[in-house]
């Protein structure tokens, strides 16, 4: 019945690009369904038997044929516990874990394979791909050094923390390794599903327009680092770097943002320093 | 878009509060700051909601206007935007309301 739904339902799969295994996830959707019909029978049975059962409920009568449950409860608060999880598992493996985001073709897969041959040797980087479709990106990943897992979403427009739960499971990171989650190309959805990452790094490529953090701000002000991307380009686009800064400086006012070019490599070094210090204060915080 | 993950999430939110029985109605509150579009869910909820509990509720949004308070001169100042600033000039400020995604209640048949 949650093919009626598109968002999480079983159309989510995940490859693993060491063993080439093929997973399909998000099917809790469908069997939290199930459950509800098993229960039917359950409590129809419980109120025949006493009006305690309704109290235990917090309901309260409101006339003879209908019943009200204060849930106050928050709607993302499946995810959000999910995220909580996640962000545990890291902390307890000394894990960097970071959830990449932009719209899609700012150049996080590029980014990521430039990150991944340049620091070789010295961090070691496991990636969780997001997409819609196609383990293109996670074969980039795999080509450029690191172990991957591809996860397509289907129709769903962002990654959630169970999908990346599950992506870990078959990712096994090491111990003190950093993770990268590359989200779902996206600049609307992702900024309500955490991961139980450490932060999110938003990618601004100067391709796009300087005003994105203004019309995007829910992305901007949930960044932890914004990296202006694809710099080399700037001589050929009309890109006004300082009013870019200022906008993102107008809805946040914190993240540090760097002005990176992952093909000619200026900047990387700034990104790699923030790794570096990112790295060792995820390391540190296993330990307060 | 997300706003189908949202509805299917407060589907299963009432189907853990509902415990089986039929669902009239649902009553969530939407901040006008949470990132969500009260329009989109309504239209997404009826399709989340097919072959659960909830599949002849009826969906209440409470949209929730976002106020924020100023830490320089103390005034409460509506945020209908996340560029809003107090008007004494203040980008230092604090956010009341605006930002909820929460399922109220849901009101229930009554099995006897």
């Amino acid at each position: 019945m949650c093919a009626n739904c598109g968002c999480q339902g079983d159309k989510t799969t995940m490859l693993d690009l060491q063993t080439g295994a093929t997973t399909t996830i998000g099917l809790r959707h469908a069997s939290d369904h199930d459950n509800d019909h098993h229960h039917h029978g359950h409590q129809h049975h419980h109120h025949h038997n006493s009006h305690a059962d309704a109290g235990h409920d917090h309901t309260h009568e409101h006339g003879p044929t209908v019943n009200i449950v204060d849930v106050e409860a928050r709607i993302l608060a499946k995810n959000d516990g999910l995220a909580a999880k996640n962000r545990a598992w890291f902390a307890g493996r000394e894990i960097l874990a970071l959830n990449l985001i932009s719209s899609p073709g700012a150049g996080k897969t590029t980014l990521l394979e430039g990150t991944i041959r340049d620091l070789a040797g010295e961090l070691p980087i496991y990636v969780i791909e997001g997409d819609q479709a196609t383990a293109h990106d996670g074969e980039r990943i795999r080509n450029a050094g690191a172990a991957a897992v591809q996860v397509n979403t289907g129709t769903g427009c962002h990654l959630d923390a169970e999908m990346v739960s599950r992506a870990l499971s078959a990712l096994k990171p090491s111990l003190g390794a950093t993770v990268l989650i590359e989200n779902v190309g996206n600049l609307v959805c992702p900024a309500l599903f955490d991961l139980g990452e450490r932060a999110k790094a938003v990618i601004f490529p100067v391709t796009d327009g300087e005003d994105k953090p203004v019309k995007y701000p829910h992305i901007f002000r949930a960044a932890g680092i914004v990296l202006i991307s694809k710099i080399d380009l700037l001589p050929h686009v009309d890109f006004d770097i300082a009013d870019a800064v200022a906008n993102i400086k107008q809805v946040n006012a914190e993240a540090p943002i760097l002005q990176v070019s992952a093909r000619s490599g200026e900047g990387m070094r700034d990104w790699y320093d923030w790794l570096r210090a990112e790295r060792a204060a995820a390391r540190q915080a296993a330990f307060t | 878009m997300h706003e189908l993950s949202i509805a299917c999430s407060i589907v299963e939110v009432v189907a853990a509060n509902a415990k089986g029985r039929r669902v009239h109605r649902v009553t969530v509150e939407i901040g006008e700051l949470s990132g969500v579009v009260a329009d989109s869910v309504a239209f997404w909820f009826p399709e989340a909601a097919k072959g659960t509990a909830a599949a002849q509720a009826n969906l209440e949004i409470r949209e929730i206007a976002a106020l924020a308070r100023c830490e320089r001169c103390g005034a409460e100042f509506p945020t209908p935007s996340l560029l809003t600033i107090c008007s004494c000039g203040s980008f230092r400020f604090k956010r009341l309301k605006g930002e909820e995604l929460n399922v109220k209640s849901i009101e229930l048949e009554e099995v006897s």
